[in-house]
C-alpha cells in the first residue's frame, strides 16, 4: 500500500475563489445544475449551496458582522469529502460499492452502486448525493484517477493560495501543527484543527484548519459512527420479539383457560 | 459569537427517502408480523385457527410482492437491486453483518422464498387437498416452513428500525429503540389485518379472533411504551419533533394506541363487529402516520450551508 495522502484545509488563507470548484468540476466532468443557471442562493456569495452528486468541492461563505456592520469578518471555507479512516459510509454500503483505496482514500465505484442512498444518510458530514446523469451516490475520490499516474488532485492544484494542501498525511499534520503554533502566536486563539488527529472517526485524511467552532463551519462537534447504534438498536428489536411471542404463547394459555370454564359452566 | 448549540446529526444529507419508503416501512412490516403471527397460530393453535393462518400467509405473501417492487422502484438505479446480495464485480455473495440494509435484503430474500412456499401450502390445503403440494402445509415442512418464515419475517418487521438508528440523521440515529418500535406497531398492524379480513369474509372464527385481540393488546402495549421511550432518548434532537410532526405523534399514541386499546377494555371479551372493525382501522393508521412522521419529520431539517450565520 501506497502511503497515506489526503488534504489539509488551511482556512484562514482561503479566499473564496471557488478555483477548486471549477477545477473539481471541470477535471470529473460534473454536470452543470439547472442547465448551468441555477438560482441564486441569497447566500452571501454561495450560490453552490452544499456537497452534492454534482458539486464536490464546496466554498463556504460565512459573514460574521456586527449589527453596524463596523466590525467583522469573513470565514471561508472549501469543503470536501472528509476521507475518514473508519468511514461510515462504507462501513454500511451493502452493495460493496464503497472502498478503501491503496491511499487510504474513500471511493465509490459508480458501476456498482445501485443508487440505495444508505451511505447519504451515515455520512456525518452531509457529503454524498445522487448525481443525476449516473442516478448512483457520489462524492469527492481525491482524484483517484490522478493519484494513480503520480498526479496531485484537481482541486489542490488549482488552489492559488495553499488553502488546500496535498500530500502524505504524516507530513500534512506536521505542516498543520506548525501553522496552528504560528497563528496562536499572532493572537488567533480560536484557531483549532479538525479531525487532525485519530480520536475524530479514527481520523480525518482531508483535516482542517478552522478559525471558530466546528459548528459555525456547518461541521459536526464529535461525528460518529453511524454502527454506535447497532447493538442497543437490535437489542432492542429481539427484546420487542421475546415479548410478542411470550403475549402469543400466553394469548394461547388464556385461551384454553377461559374455553374450560366456559365448559364448566 | 456563538454557534447555535445543533446535534451532530443535524449536519447531515438528505437521502431523499419519501413515500416509497415509507410504505414499504408500512406493508414490509405487516408482512413480516403477519406471517410471525400466523406461524405462531400454526404451530400452537388450533385446527380452528387454520383459516385465520391461511389468511395470514398470504397477507404475507401479498406484503412480499407489494414491498419487494417498492423496494426496487426506489433504487436510484432498480436494475441493480441484485448488487444487494450478489457482488457485481466477482459473483460472490455480498453479506454485511453489521450493515442493517444488507443483512436485511437477505432475510428479506428469505423470508420471501418461505412466504410463497406457505402460500402455495395454504393454496393446496383448500384448493388440491390430493396434491403432494399440501405438505407443505401440514407435517413437518410446513412446521419448518412456519419456524423459518416466522423467523425471517420477524426480522423484516424490525429490521428497518434498527437500519433507520444506523445511521447519523436526526431523529434516526438519535435513536437506538426504534427497531423494537416499528416491530411492535407491524405487529399490532398485522393483528389488525388479519382481523379485519376474517370479519370482512363473514367469518366469525371467535377463538382465533380472541387470541388475535389478545397479542394486539399486547402489541400496542408495547409499542405505547416504546414510543415514549424514542422521544425519550432523543435528547436535543427531539427539537426535531417541535411543531406539526410532535403533534402528528401524539395523534398516533392517542388515536392508534390508547384509544384502540380503551375500545377493547372488556376482559376477555371479545367486542362487537364494529368495534373491533374501529380499533383496527385505528391501529393502522396509526401505524401509518408513525411511518410518515418518523421519515419525513427527519427529512424537515435541513442546515443550509455552514447552517450559521451572523454574529
Amino acid at each position: 500500500m501506497a502511503e497515506p495522502m489526503g488534504f489539509f484545509t488551511d482556512t484562514s488563507v482561503c479566499i473564496g475563489c471557488k478555483a477548486c470548484e471549477t477545477a473539481c468540476k471541470a477535471w470529473n466532468q460534473l454536470p452543470a445544475k439547472e442547465g448551468g443557471h441555477p438560482p441564486m442562493s441569497g447566500d452571501s456569495y454561495d450560490n453552490t449551496v452544499r456537497l452534492s452528486g454534482e458539486d464536490w468541492r464546496h466554498v463556504k461563505f460565512i459573514e460574521q458582522f456586527s449589527e453596524d456592520r463596523s466590525a467583522g469578518r469573513w470565514l471561508m471555507m472549501s469543503d470536501v469529502c472528509k476521507h475518514c479512516v473508519n468511514a461510515p459510509c462504507l462501513e454500511v454500503c451493502p452493495t460493496g460499492a464503497i472502498i478503501r483505496t491503496e491511499f487510504d482514500t474513500v471511493v465509490i465505484q459508480t458501476d456498482a452502486c445501485n443508487g440505495c442512498r444508505l451511505c447519504i444518510t451515515a455520512c456525518p458530514f452531509g457529503v454524498i448525493d445522487v448525481n443525476p446523469v449516473s442516478k448512483t451516490a457520489e462524492k469527492c475520490t481525491l482524484c483517484y484517477d490522478r493519484l494513480q499516474v503520480g498526479m496531485q488532485p484537481a482541486c489542490a492544484q488549482a488552489c492559488p493560495t495553499a488553502s488546500i494542501q496535498f500530500g502524505p498525511i504524516a507530513q500534512l499534520k506536521a505542516t498543520a501543527t506548525a501553522r496552528l503554533s504560528q497563528l496562536q502566536a499572532q493572537g488567533e486563539k480560536q484557531a483549532s484543527l479538525y479531525g487532525a488527529d485519530d480520536k475524530m472517526l479514527g481520523g480525518l485524511n482531508s483535516f482542517y484548519l478552522l478559525l471558530d467552532e466546528p459548528g459555525v463551519y456547518g461541521l459536526p462537534v464529535d461525528p460518529k459512527m453511524p454502527t454506535r447504534n447497532l447493538f442497543w438498536g437490535s437489542v432492542s428489536s429481539v427484546a420487542a420479539a421475546v415479548v410478542l411471542g411470550v403475549v402469543g404463547l400466553f394469548g394461547f394459555r388464556e385461551r384454553r383457560a377461559v374455553d374450560e370454564s366456559d365448559a364448566d359452566a | 459569537m456563538k454557534a447555535m448549540p445543533m446535534p451532530d446529526t443535524f449536519f447531515t444529507a438528505s437521502p431523499h427517502w419519501g413515500w416509497l419508503i415509507v410504505f414499504y416501512f408500512f406493508i414490509g412490516g405487516i408482512a413480516g408480523a403477519a406471517f410471525f403471527l400466523s406461524a405462531l397460530l400454526h404451530l400452537f393453535g388450533r385446527a380452528a385457527d387454520r383459516p385465520v393462518v391461511r389468511t395470514g400467509y398470504l397477507v404475507a405473501l401479498s406484503g412480499v410482492i407489494v414491498s419487494a417492487i417498492l423496494l426496487v422502484v426506489d433504487l436510484s438505479r432498480p436494475l441493480r437491486f441484485w448488487h444487494m446480495l450478489i457482488q457485481s464485480n466477482t459473483g460472490w455473495p455480498m453479506f454485511k453483518a453489521w450493515s442493517p440494509m444488507s443483512v436485511g435484503s437477505w432475510a428479506f430474500a428469505l423470508f420471501g422464498v418461505f412466504t410463497a412456499l406457505a402460500a402455495l401450502g395454504a393454496w393446496a390445503e383448500i384448493r388440491a387437498p390430493a396434491s403432494p403440494l399440501r405438505r407443505l402445509a401440514n407435517g413437518l415442512p410446513g412446521k419448518a416452513i412456519a419456524v423459518l418464515g416466522g423467523s425471517s419475517g420477524v426480522f423484516v418487521a424490525g429490521y428497518t428500525g434498527v437500519m433507520l438508528s444506523v445511521t447519523n440523521r436526526p431523529l434516526w440515529g438519535d435513536s437506538s429503540v426504534l427497531g423494537g418500535l416499528f416491530l411492535s406497531s407491524a405487529a399490532s398492524g398485522a393483528a389488525a389485518v388479519l382481523v379485519l379480513a376474517t370479519t370482512w369474509r363473514g367469518r366469525r372464527d371467535a377463538t382465533s379472533l380472541e387470541w388475535l385481540q389478545r397479542v394486539d393488546r399486547g402489541a400496542l402495549m408495547l409499542k405505547g411504551v416504546l414510543l415514549v421511550a424514542v422521544v425519550v432518548s432523543l435528547g436535543a434532537a427531539a427539537q426535531v419533533l417541535v411543531g406539526i410532526w410532535g403533534v402528528a405523534l401524539a395523534a398516533v399514541l392517542i388515536g392508534g394506541v390508547l384509544v384502540p386499546l380503551l375500545m377493547r377494555r372488556g376482559r376477555w371479551s371479545i367486542p362487537e363487529r364494529p368495534m373491533m372493525v374501529a380499533s383496527a382501522l385505528l391501529v393502522l393508521a396509526g401505524g401509518f402516520l408513525l411511518r410518515v412522521v418518523v421519515i419525513f419529520s427527519s427529512e424537515s431539517v435541513y442546515v443550509m450551508g455552514a447552517g450559521v450565520h451572523g454574529p
